[in-house]
């Protein structure tokens, strides 16, 4: 490709022919412009008239100029001009795109698969065999080289995996390959161990091109609880200049919608690849984190999750004694607030606000009975899932909790009086414990000697007391009994909580005792010989992407392989519950070091970018073609044909020359709003086309009519009435329409029927005119009624009946008994009111339909009596004399109150307009 | 059905000679409200004058026993002198009275041929005698006359570029009327017009010209050419000509200005962008006056 500075030419023989220009310049200068002919008779009057300045009768410059610029940039447009070409990369022979697509590539994975389409594209261009590799998910066997276009329709469903690839194997599936290639590798920019190993390989194979991206790539170390306060460290890979970056905490709120909790800022100081910050959240908030991540980062190393190990109980203790102050060893609560603090987090007060607080479990040390609210309030509580951790002492022995009957929150029944072993009254010694059985909570923990109980409360021999005895003493006596009540439990300790009655509390076997019990949390993760022959099962999964997915069904994990830490295809990062306990697994654990990959000085590392080729021949062509337009309006000013008498013509082509650019078709989605636009913005009335032109047009006046009445005389000022064709036109829009029944009229079709049906269900009003009152009734008995019954039948129209004296529409605006047309009659009909209707004393109507009738029916010609031609004029006489003016008012306060009805409904019926009734109504 | 086709047909054919120039002209001059047409003294007529006492030399059977009797003295009725007026007629033929500078206008030959036929309605049955110089038709009087003129004037016109006035064949002291553009030579209009005001006639000349030619509004490099084509003018840029176009335009209607007042005549200019009434209003009432 020829190139002049930036740009590049497709075709430069082409550039010759501007030679052309200056000759072209020459001849268009020698040639004068047309002059105009004209016949003119007043040419007598002009002869011997000279030119004042003979104005040159060549072309001006400035024309000149416009036309050699619209010629010289055609010539180049053809030429093929284009801006940053491609340098095109000669090459041959397969090609293999190897992506490390590992969790360090989800950020910018869109832009790796834009630079892998490119890849494609040219290597399709350039006619090679390719084939894709994921280093995450390796093909097995051999690679396929296929054509570009199929291995291009795979790109877009290529994902990222949340683990890093395994080197070591991919290394040996390189050197695996028979034939030899040309690699590109999208790296995803961190120096795992062995990169060295698979360059090696794959150079031994053919050329490597490198593409990864300038982003630096930021990792989460697990979070650590020490000291009262949450630690969060963060890792970055390309190290530098100092860096700010957010991490948020992420957790269930008390609705169980997930939330974020806290959020906090990091700095990274600049050529620093770790930094730590410090955030304290309470107890509640802490407890309820489920992960930490980075923000703005979407992949699943800038994601840490949370489990057990951040997660610490909430335990109340109530004491049934006062301790007095300085005698605190003596305290029932002290040994447990010993225990308890590292690892839980211990609340205090009064009932009402511990349950209210919600801990996990509550500690009653040496309380016998509790106020009769506290007790239903407790009970509810360990029914929904709390763990109630009861200790004896005096107060429960003297009491006579549980004695006759178990108490419910007890869970065994205690025999009066206790036991004293090993005192100064009794014969024995203070016994020591037996081990713990299978099936106790307490199984595997070592009994150290000196524990020993002096006294205890015992339990009564009942027949399922050996089920929920935990822990007993030497002889067998029950020591810890234990019942579930609902989803909690009740679990007793038969001695005191403090070393009164034996030397528990004192032991470190108190604080496994409790743990055993989940009254604490774990004080340090299991290490890989806790682990070892565990199976855990995934219960939540992370994507590549930092997404937190439910597992579903996969494969539980051996525990040493989770110990160790390292997430693969087997085993994707997430969290895993085995047992009660919840571990999680994340991608970047407390030991990983993020690093930027270093590449060989021999090995070409691009960005992801590519630089656009922009072809200016559009560009330049479309400029020619503006130049020449201009220069077409320049000609016809400068020969006097703009604004002569031929101004016409020229003009005329000129704007023909312009609209061509524009298209009509926006004129054409304009029409069809037009008619909704007009029929919506204000309230429009309508009528029904029925095919006879004279009707209709007496309809149109009609409504016309009763339009004008309206607008005078109440607040609802309608626009001018619309004509509806029911096939073609929406209805919805119309508040009410007026359908004049004639003999003749064509039936609608089943769409229009549709529309219509749905118009009624929705609300609107029909109001059927069969305009011969004066000779029929209503019913089948004129042409007219019997084309309304045909026309009616498909109609969804609910019963009929004639207008009761009472119906709102004798009151929506005026008071009427009558509603004549042209014709007076009263045989009106509206939807039928419930049988139910019942008058109310002291109302003046009953409260009849709900809603606005649907159809009114009748053939009094209410169209003619409204109708007004365009002076305003009335078009038909109604009756006779004074007495048909009275009859045409009559008629026009009709129409005024059926409106009103179609748009206020039923308001005249409410019994805020009872007093002004009856005081119109006189009485 | 057969007989009501026929008879269409041949009335189709009855009318074809009627020129369509007189039904416009009928038209145009039905909208002018004829007034009063006497000549305001007494004299032979027909319409009421006054009732003046009896004198010497009166005969018996002119007196108007009604008046009479309602008085001691003996009355005579008077009628109002009304004569018959000759008028006569010169419209301009020759080809620059075909122009027209756009389609919607009539051309300037056209509006004359209309004005002249609807002030020969208005005349003829107003009770003058109408015709046309250079012995073409002598005045008449009569409806016969109105198709005579019509078919004249709707013959085909002359080929030289500008027309000159026709002054032979008039009257002594009746009326005249030039319609033309007045586009050609002066002297030749100032000597029929001195031919005719030696014979005591007396008239209103009529220029009729196109707007186009009235606001010259041309522009650029330009090639003026008469309607048959023998005069030329060629201009490199027609804006500069305007003004002195229209100076000179100006100065020829000065002209017939001052000729028409020495003579006695009437001038007016009419374009045929204005309406034709107007225009017909004008010599109606140039036509009437007397002194």
């Amino acid at each position: 490709m020829f190139m002049l500075g930036p740009i590049g030419f497709a075709f430069p023989l082409l550039l010759l022919a501007l030679i052309v220009l200056p000759i072209l310049w020459l001849l268009l200068r020698a040639v004068p412009p047309a002059p105009i002919k004209r016949r003119f008779p007043g040419v007598a009057l002009l002869l011997g008239l000279e030119d004042a300045e003979t104005q040159t009768d060549k072309t001006p410059w400035w024309l000149l100029l416009l036309r050699m610029l619209a010629v010289a940039a055609v010539i180049i447009g053809f030429a093929g001009p284009v801006l940053n070409p491609q340098a095109e990369r000669a090459g041959s022979g397969p090609l293999l795109i190897l992506a490390d697509a590992s969790w360090a590539d989800a950020p910018t994975w869109s832009a790796k698969l834009d630079r892998i389409e490119t890849a494609l594209s040219e290597a399709s261009r350039a006619g090679r065999p390719v084939a894709l590799a994921l280093a995450t998910d390796l093909p097995s066997g051999d690679l396929a080289f296929q054509a570009a276009e199929a291995v291009a329709s795979r790109v877009p469903g290529l994902a990222p995996q949340p683990f890093a690839p395994d080197m070591a194997r991919l290394a040996t599936w390189v050197a695996a390959q028979p034939d030899p290639f040309e690699t590109i590798w999208m790296s995803d920019g961190l120096a795992h161990d062995g990169r060295d190993a698979v360059l090696d390989a794959l150079e031994a194979k053919g050329d490597v091109r490198v593409f990864q991206s300038a982003r630096a790539v930021y990792g989460m170390a697990p979070a650590t609880f020490a000291d009262g306060v949450l630690e969060l460290t963060a890792l970055r890979a390309a190290s530098g200049d100092g860096a700010d970056v957010t991490i948020a905490a992420r957790g269930l709120d008390p609705n169980g919608v997930e939330r974020e909790l806290a959020r906090v800022s990091l700095r990274f100081e600049p050529d620093q690849s770790r930094a730590t910050v410090e955030l304290s959240l309470p107890p509640e908030l802490r407890n309820r984190v489920s992960r930490f991540e980075v923000i703005g980062q979407r992949s699943a190393g800038a994601v840490s999750l949370t489990d057990d190990t951040l997660k610490r109980r909430e335990v109340a203790l109530i004491a049934g004694r006062e301790d007095r102050e300085g005698l605190e060893l003596l305290s029932p609560l002290h040994y447990l607030e010993q225990a308890l603090e590292p690892t839980a987090d211990l609340i205090d007060g009064p009932m009402e606000t511990l349950l209210l607080a919600n801990p996990d479990v509550i500690v009653l040390a040496d309380v016998a009975s509790l106020a009769g609210s506290e007790d239903s309030q407790l009970r509810t509580w360990v029914e929904n899932g709390g763990m109630l951790l009861r200790f004896a002492g005096s107060r429960l022995a003297a009491s006579d909790v549980s004695r006759s009957e178990e108490d419910p929150l007890m869970p065994v029944r205690l025999r009066a009086g206790g036991r004293t072993v090993g005192g100064a009254m009794s014969w024995g010694e203070p016994k020591g414990l037996r081990a713990f059985d299978e099936d106790s909570p307490f199984f595997g923990l070592q009994i150290p000697p000196e524990v020993t109980v002096n006294a205890q409360v015992m339990a009564q021999p009942d027949p399922d007391l050996p089920q929920r005895v935990i822990a007993a003493l030497a002889d067998g006596t029950p020591l810890v009994t234990r019942k579930t009540l609902g989803d909690g439990q009740v679990v007793l300790f038969h001695v005191t909580a403090n070393a009164e009655w034996s030397t528990l509390p004192l032991s470190g076997l108190f604080v496994q005792m409790l743990e055993r019990l989940a009254v604490s949390t774990r004080p340090a993760a299991p290490d890989a010989a806790d682990l070892e022959g565990t199976t855990w099962l995934p219960e939540q999964t992370l994507t590549a992407f930092g997404n937190v997915e439910d597992a579903g069904v996969l494969p539980g994990v051996d525990g040493a392989a989770l110990a160790s830490g390292l997430p693969s295809v087997d085993m994707p990062p997430g969290l895993y519950a085995g047992g009660d306990r919840r571990l999680a697994l994340n991608v970047i654990s407390s030991e990983t070091v993020l690093s930027a990959a270093v590449w060989p000085s021999r090995i070409t590392v691009e960005g992801l970018s590519v630089a656009e080729e922009t072809p200016l021949k559009g560009l330049l062509l479309s400029f020619a073609l503006l130049a020449l337009a201009v220069d077409l309006i320049a000609s016809l000013a400068l020969s006097g044909r703009l604004r002569g008498p031929r101004a016409a013509n020229a003009a005329l082509v000129v704007t023909l020359a312009a609209a061509l650019g524009f298209a009509a078709p926006v004129a054409e989605a304009q029409q069809d709003d037009s008619f909704a636009i007009t029929a919506t913005s204000e309230v429009v009335l309508a009528h029904v086309i029925t095919g006879d032109a004279r009707l209709d047009e007496v309809a149109l006046a009609g409504l016309r009519g009763i339009s004008q009445t309206l607008f005078r005389r109440t607040s609802i000022e309608p626009a001018e009435p619309i004509s509806v064709n029911l096939e073609t036109d929406e209805l919805s829009f119309f508040p009410f329409i007026y359908w004049p029944i004639s003999a003749d009229q064509p039936l609608p079709s089943d769409e229009a029927y549709a529309k219509l049906n749905r118009y009624l269900r929705t609300g609107g009003m029909i109001l059927f005119d069969t305009r011969d009152a004066d000779t029929a009734r209503f019913g089948a008995s004129s042409p007219n009624g019997r084309k309304l019954q045909q026309l009616a039948r498909p109609l969804d129209v609910p019963p009929l009946e004639p207008i009761p004296n009472d119906h709102v529409l004798t009151r929506t605006f005026y008071l009427l008994q009558d509603f004549p047309g042209r014709h007076a009659s009263r045989d009106v009909w509206v939807e039928a009111a419930p049988a139910d209707a019942e008058q109310v004393d002291g109302m003046p109507f009953r409260n009849l339909n709900d809603g606005v009738t649907p159809v009114v029916i009748g053939g009094n010609d209410w169209a003619s009596a409204w109708a007004v031609d365009a002076r305003g004029n009335r078009m038909f006489p109604v009756g006779r004399g004074y007495a048909g003016e009275r009859q045409r008012e009559i008629a026009l306060r009709f129409g005024v109150n059926l409106l009103m009805h179609v748009l206020t409904g039923n308001y005249k019926s409410d019994q805020v307009h009872v007093p002004a009734l009856l005081d119109r109504l006189g009485q | 059905m057969s007989q009501a086709a026929d008879l269409r047909a041949r009335a189709e054919d009855q009318a074809s000679p009627f020129p369509s120039l007189l039904v416009g002209a009928e038209h145009l001059a039905a909208t002018v409200m004829l007034g009063d047409h006497g000549r305001r003294r007494a004299g032979m007529g027909d319409e009421f004058w006054q009732y003046r006492p009896i004198h010497a030399g009166d005969e018996a059977r002119f007196v108007d026993w009604r008046r009479s009797a309602k008085s001691d003295q003996q009355f005579v009725r008077e009628k109002e002198w009304q004569i018959a007026q000759s008028v006569l007629l010169w419209v301009d033929s020759a080809a620059a009275m075909g122009f027209s500078s756009d389609k919607n206008l009539p051309s300037k030959g056209e509006r004359a041929r209309l004005l002249a036929m609807a002030i020969t309605i208005l005349m003829l049955r107003g009770g003058e005698r109408v015709g046309l110089t250079a012995f073409a038709a002598p005045p008449r009087s009569g409806e016969p006359q109105l198709m005579r003129l019509a078919n004249l004037l709707s013959a085909e016109g002359s080929d030289a570029d500008y027309g000159e006035p026709e002054a032979r064949g008039m009257v002594p002291n009746s009326r005249a009327l030039f319609i033309s553009d007045f586009m050609g030579d002066m002297t030749k209009v100032e000597a029929a017009l001195a031919k005719a005001a030696d014979r005591g006639v007396k008239g209103a000349l009529l220029q009729i010209l196109d707007p186009q030619e009235e606001a010259f509004p041309f522009d650029g490099r330009t090639v003026f050419e008469s309607m048959t084509g023998a005069v030329r003018h060629e201009t490199l840029k027609a804006g500069d000509l305007r003004s002195r176009y229209l100076d000179r335009l100006a100065e020829r209607k000065d002209r017939l200005q001052a000729i028409a007042r020495a003579t006695g005549w009437q001038f007016q200019t009419h374009h045929t962008g204005d309406s034709a009434q107007a225009a017909l209003l004008w010599l109606y009432t140039a036509m009437e006056r007397v002194h």
